[in-house]
């Protein structure tokens, strides 16, 4: 698969302190890439090496198969986590400057300004002071200006914070179409449940250090458990009794009529064994494998790294 | 379009159209042109009631009968008279007072030849005016009496031939050999006036570069900005663009104070514009060899005085100007103008990349405020001695040099001496502005942490 970005054995100290040690990311092309880490990892550090805001210590960054070079930046449109805009100029005057300064010309930054602006409703608010805004309208004035250029690779860190649910869902709408434009798409954010449903890839940075990496299915994969939720109507110690001794009960649930069961089944056993043992037993409403969520991956592996490391 | 230029542009632009710089555009003319009118014009406004003094005269020696009537032999002026009173007691005069309109009363005591003491009666503050007048009168009537009195024959004639007045002109002897007419006060002022004012303009100028990028941090913008320019090309840019903002309005205030006072002066004092008929200027031969000749030549007594004093005045102002050679020091000041504030604007970038908030920037403040001041200090000393060590070494020395150079300019500079302060000053810049972005880049995007002078120094040894 074709990489848009490749960040190889990227290595950044600061005095006394390594922000990042021979980090590598891959994103491929007209995907989106989730650069996840707790606090502290190294992920706004990595992220302001690919905008070349500062330089790594050695370690190389390749952007569309050649080595980064100052003039990309014009291909590539990043919205930091700590963002805004000069509050004393006016919406429109502002979204013109720094799309120019990403080297749109003036016409140019003029018309795209003027399809986002009706897109997102907001074409009243050009002459308005951004201080006059509330700050949801700022973040979308800061989104435009981020996609305005129509950049190759846009760096989106914790993209939602400071928005309603429906702001939400409209910035995640417009994602997606950028994705399906051709665009490739770095996500950094906290919040699991949107790298589930947006990411398709990712890399879990941890104390300046890669701990996972790779396609979430696939990750998501090494992560089962192997744990099957049975909805049964019947009796449990039934099961118990009679289920084979490699199926391993772990819970069961009364839940009003129906009551659910954790059963765990070995690694090599395929679903449809589980459940011929179970039909002699019981009757089967629901049958469901547990599939770790992002969130559960998340702490399982950055606890499992912390232990390493001590 | 490049980059800095962009930035250049929306740092002018935002800040030109501010109110506060409107503001500051329409009141500095205002306050600078009421500066140099209206003491002049209160000096030149005359008190036109007219006040009626009342005169006691007990000595008899300063009233005439010449004309029948008792009149004061202090002269009378178009807004001062004199009228003396007989035959009424101080007593009298003192109980009615209000009623009888007077300005004051004037008592001239019986024995004022052994006294040398009047005294002036009023329910206010007589003005200084009058009683001067008054003063100086009796003193020349009681001097002249008391000459006349000695007999001396042809005393007038004897009196106007001693009458001494003594000018001085400076001439100052150039290496080629010529002569030239220097005034000492104006060149003062002039180095004063360029001294004063590109530190004024480093203060107010550099604290704005500051603000600014206090304000990006703080809005936290800079990094949008950072992601599609060098941090270096957003420092110069908001450098320059409030540099060019600063000398926009010192040229709004200049073209406009000056505007301000020629159309006052027309105004209020018509007078004093005619006094001086441009022909009268033109007419001498300023910058002849003969000035020297004229200066030494008698005064001519008749004609107006006046009038031959003011264009001797413009005379000298202008052989003065001719002296200093004002091209060169318009260059110079130029020079130190702009270099001086680059020099010190990179200093203050510096401080707000450090700094969270405004109260943050206080303990970085001394470094750049201490060679400022040093500087004005030392500018006041040159004046006395232009050409002394202090005055040499901090002319040198690039933090001070734009102040001290400046005062040192109109007392003719070597050329090497300018030409080494000058590339001393362009090499600190140059030196300054790198260290500079070193260390800004590394600030603005720091948040939240208590910086102090270490931190600095760690910051500068960063890569990138």
């Amino acid at each position: 698969m074709a990489h848009l970005l490749q960040a190889t054995d990227i290595v950044k100290e600061f005095q006394g302190h390594r922000a990042l040690s021979k980090v590598s990311i891959n994103v491929p092309k007209g995907s989106i890439f989730g650069l996840l880490g707790p606090n502290g990892a190294g992920k706004t550090t990595l992220i302001r090496i690919i905008n070349q805001i500062t330089a790594p210590d050695s370690g190389t960054v390749t952007f569309n198969g050649h080595p980064l070079k100052r003039e990309d930046v014009s291909r590539i449109g990043y919205l930091p986590e700590e963002r805004g805009l000069y509050k004393k100029m006016k919406v429109g005057e502002q979204s013109l400057y720094l799309a120019q300064l990403k080297g749109l010309s003036a016409a140019e930054a003029q018309k795209t300004l003027k399809y986002w602006f009706d897109k997102f409703e907001m074409s009243g608010w050009w002459n308005k002071k951004v201080e006059e805004l509330s700050k949801g309208m700022q973040q979308k004035v800061q989104f435009i200006t981020t996609v305005l250029h129509k950049p190759d690779l846009l760096i989106f860190d914790e993209p939602f914070s400071g928005f309603d649910p429906i702001n939400v869902n409209l910035l995640k709408d417009e994602i997606l179409k950028l994705k399906e434009d051709g665009a490739t798409i770095i996500f950094s954010t906290h919040n699991m449940a949107s790298v589930e449903e947006l990411c398709d890839h990712i890399t879990l940075i941890n104390d300046s250090e890669t701990i996972l990496e790779g396609e979430i299915g696939e990750i998501r994969n090494k992560y089962r458990s192997n744990i099957i939720s049975v909805g049964i109507e019947g009796d449990t110690d039934k099961i118990a009794k009679n289920l084979d001794k490699k199926f391993e009960i772990l819970s069961a649930n009364e839940n009003g009529m129906e009551k659910e069961v954790r059963i765990k089944i070995p690694a090599d056993s395929l679903p449809n064994e589980l459940i011929q043992a179970l039909v002699p037993l019981t009757e089967i409403h629901s049958y469901n494998e547990l599939i770790p969520g992002m969130n559960d991956i998340f702490i399982q592996a950055v606890n499992n790294a912390s232990k390493k490391g001590n | 379009m490049s980059k800095t230029f962009l930035i250049v542009k929306r740092e002018y632009i935002t800040r030109v159209r501010k109110k506060s710089f409107l503001i500051m555009s329409a009141l500095g003319p205002l306050l600078f042109a009421a500066f140099m009118i209206v003491p002049g014009y209160l000096a030149s406004m005359e008190d036109t009631d007219v006040k009626t003094v009342a005169v006691i005269d007990n000595s008899l020696i300063l009233t005439t009968y010449d004309t029948g009537s008792p009149i004061s032999v202090i002269p009378e002026t178009k807004y001062l008279k004199f009228k003396v009173i007989e035959n009424t007691e101080l007593e009298v005069l003192k109980k009615n007072f209000s009623s009888t309109g007077y300005y004051a009363v004037l008592f001239i005591p019986k024995n004022i030849l052994a006294s040398n003491k009047t005294l002036i009666y009023s329910n206010k503050q007589p003005s200084l005016e009058v009683t001067s007048h008054i003063k100086h009168s009796i003193e020349n009537e009681i001097e002249k009496q008391k000459l006349t009195a000695t007999e001396i024959e042809n005393l007038d004639e004897i009196l106007q031939k001693i009458e001494t007045s003594i000018k001085v002109s400076n001439i100052k002897w150039t290496k080629d050999g010529e002569d030239k007419k220097s005034n000492t006060g104006l060149v003062m002022g002039i180095g004063y006036a360029s001294g004063l004012l590109i530190y004024f303009f480093i203060f107010l100028f550099g604290a704005q570069v500051m603000r600014g990028v206090l304000e990006e941090k703080n809005s936290r913008i800079v990094e949008v900005i950072i992601s599609s320019v060098k941090p270096l090309q957003l420092m110069m840019g908001k450098i320059i663009g409030i540099g060019l903002v600063g000398l926009t309005q010192f040229l709004i205030w200049i073209v406009f104070t000056g505007v301000l006072v020629v159309g006052a002066q027309k105004l209020i004092m018509p007078e004093l514009t005619q006094q001086m008929p441009v022909e009268q200027i033109v007419s001498n031969d300023l910058f002849s060899d003969q000035i020297p000749m004229e200066a030494i030549q008698d005064q001519p007594t008749e004609g107006n005085d006046e009038l031959q004093a003011g264009s001797e005045f413009i005379m000298d102002i202008l052989g003065s100007f001719e002296s200093i050679n004002p091209v060169k020091i318009l260059i110079a000041f130029i020079f130190y103008f702009i270099f001086g504030f680059l020099l010190y604007a990179s200093m203050f970038a510096v401080v707000g990349a450090a700094s969270d908030t405004e109260t943050d920037t206080h303990q970085f403040m001394l470094p750049i405020t201490l060679p400022l001041i040093l500087g004005i200090f030392v500018m006041m000393s040159t004046m006395n001695n232009p050409d002394g060590g202090l005055a040499f070494w901090f002319s040198m020395i690039p933090f001070t040099s734009p102040i001290v150079m400046m005062v040192r300019m109109p007392f003719e500079v070597p050329l090497w001496e300018l030409l080494l302060s000058g590339s001393i000053l362009i090499i600190t810049f140059i030196g300054m502005t790198w260290v500079s972005a070193k260390i800004y880049r590394t600030g603005i995007l720091m948040y939240g942490k208590k910086v102090n002078y270490k931190e600095l120094w760690k910051w500068l040894k960063y890569k990138n």
